[in-house]
């Protein structure tokens, strides 16, 4: 067993022993924090591995979040189905998304894919007598059950958190060491050198997309099944620059940084909210001292001062 | 007469006015060597960028191994066994030299990545640095690299632009037993400025100038060919 994978392990062992001592409101938080660390490792794949800057990245949780909100609340699914619908639905819209939004790159990438959310977030207002708009809906408690575990009730709400993300973290390690982890980052380090090996890069960008898309899917799934609740503001822009604040912070192109950030920068809101409504101003702060002093982020910053061996 | 893997007819590309290559007509033998010469500014590397597909031409066609590959983007052309190693360094900078190399190789698919991007350091003298950061070679060795990269992608045709330059007098005499060492089995179409390597390595030379084509033939042919020596060895 190599190092880096006694990390992760260790990792997702101390998070199965934090349940034992967490009072609940952060047992709670954690459970969050980690279906949200799911969102940004997925967004992680696609801007820290690939290199595409995108800002729409909500459209693709939202996906998920309303595909099996909607599955469940419409066609009466039960979670089982109405997960995999949400999974689905976010690998849906990323290709659809990645065939229109790949042609471009760089910033005009940032705006069309910016333009999708927006477009996304509107056709949830429109559609409001289906999805109740800016309200929002609440999945029952009873369709919140998954084989006859209550999802809604802590322990296997934390457990089932636990588990999405320790399957998206060890194959986001094992993506990392693979031959398409090393021809995606080729894209970001040098997109003509790896076209002049014979890569097509939209291929490769479209595929990344879609693996980005399926956690953010996935999360936006377990999202609306965990915490009972779906709604429009989970398709705002603010979603789609949350991802991308927790994997500047945690570190971009790391594999752990993505729940780094997320840990460090729901407790940074958490607590400083209990300060000042200013809060975002005390993110603001903590961004700005990043940029200056590890614009690699946290894990980017370690790497840098000798654990390179950090995936 | 030898088959010819490459032909080039009409092959032109204009911007905004200026003839940067001018209806070149070009044949390369498949197992030669084949030095493209001119001054500086005579289209060379637009030349080969024509055929690489790195950019696409104004007029003309190409064809490669029997097939128009004119329209082709230039990684499938990659795929078809075009290679082509930039003039100036284009390696990725940030990788270790391992990851440089295997990125090469792991296209083809490879059961063996990790010993065959060994071996391909190996013979370009790199082995021992697979784990440093590419982008702090020094110069003669990102060059090299390059190469290795070129070579570790098998192509049936190796295109190198100014492979030579920057390197010392034995890493040279290294790179010329290499390119020996991988023809036949390997169409080379060289761009150089060191006369020579040229001379040394070349079964044809073709010159151009000006984005047209001089001469093209034998280094004899081409050391006789008055037109060369007025425009280019300087008489």
């Amino acid at each position: 067993m190599t190092r880096a994978l006694a990390l992760h392990i260790a990792v997702l062992v101390a998070l199965f022993a934090a349940q034992y001592f967490l009072p609940p409101y952060h047992h709670t938080n954690i459970a969050r924090i980690m279906v949200l660390a799911v969102f940004a490792m997925g967004y992680n794949i696609a801007f820290g591995y690939t290199g595409l800057l995108s800002l729409g990245h909500a459209l693709f949780f939202a996906a998920g979040l309303y595909a099996t909100g909607l599955g469940i609340e419409l066609w009466g699914l039960s979670a089982g189905p109405a997960l995999l619908l949400g999974l689905l639905a976010g690998v849906a819209i990323a290709a659809a998304t990645g065939v229109l939004a790949l042609r471009t790159g760089g910033v005009s990438f940032m705006i069309v894919t910016l333009m999708f959310a927006q477009a996304g977030y509107l056709t949830i207002l429109y559609f409001g007598a289906y999805t109740r708009g800016d309200e929002g809906f609440v999945i029952t408690r009873a369709a919140r059950n998954l084989g006859g575990v209550d999802l809604s009730s802590d322990t296997p709400r934390y457990f089932a958190a636990l588990i999405l993300f320790g399957v998206g973290l060890l194959v986001n390690l094992a993506l990392t060491r693979s031959n398409l982890g090393r021809s995606m980052i080729a894209m970001r380090e040098n997109e003509e050198r790896s076209r002049m090996l014979g890569y097509n890069p939209f291929r490769i960008k479209l595929t990344a997309l879609v693996i980005s898309g399926l956690y953010a899917g996935a999360a936006g799934a377990a999202y609306g099944v965990l915490f009972g609740y779906v709604g429009a503001s989970f398709a705002t822009i603010q979603y789609s620059i949350l991802p991308l604040l927790y994997v500047l912070l945690g570190g971009a192109g790391t594999t752990l940084g993505p729940f780094l950030g997320a840990l460090l920068m729901f407790y940074l809101i958490d607590i400083s909210s209990g300060y000042t409504t200013a809060h975002l101003f005390v993110v603001g702060a903590a961004l700005l001292v990043l940029v200056l002093f590890a614009p690699k982020g946290i894990l980017g910053w370690v790497r840098d001062k000798g654990a390179k061996w950090l995936p | 007469m030898a088959a010819i893997i490459l032909s080039a007819r009409g092959l032109t590309k204009h911007y905004d006015g200026i003839k940067a290559v001018e209806a070149v007509d070009f044949d390369l033998t498949t197992g030669q060597v084949h030095a493209l010469i001119g001054p500086n500014g005579a289209g060379k590397t637009t030349f080969v960028s024509l055929l690489s597909g790195r950019i696409a031409p104004s007029a003309g066609t190409i064809r490669f191994d029997g097939i128009d590959i004119t329209r082709l983007p230039a990684h499938s052309r990659v795929a078809r066994g075009i290679a082509y190693t930039f003039q100036i360094t284009s390696i990725y900078a940030n990788l270790p030299v391992f990851d440089n190399v295997a990125l090469a190789i792991q296209r083809k698919g490879s059961k063996r990545l990790q010993a065959e991007t060994m071996a391909a350091l190996s013979r370009v003298g790199l082995a021992d640095r697979a784990d440093q950061i590419a982008g702090t070679l020094a110069y003669g060795h990102q060059r090299l690299l390059e190469i290795a990269m070129g070579l570790s992608m098998r192509p049936r045709l190796l295109i190198l632009d100014e492979p030579t330059q920057g390197l010392a007098n034995s890493e040279i005499e290294a790179f010329n037993a290499l390119i020996r060492e991988v023809t036949p089995q390997t169409t080379v179409l060289l761009i150089e400025h060191n006369m020579d390597v040229v001379m040394d390595l070349a079964d044809q030379i073709t010159v151009l100038n000006f984005g047209e084509m001089l001469a093209t033939g034998t280094p004899a042919e081409i050391r006789a060919n008055p037109a060369v020596q007025t425009a280019y060895l300087g008489g």
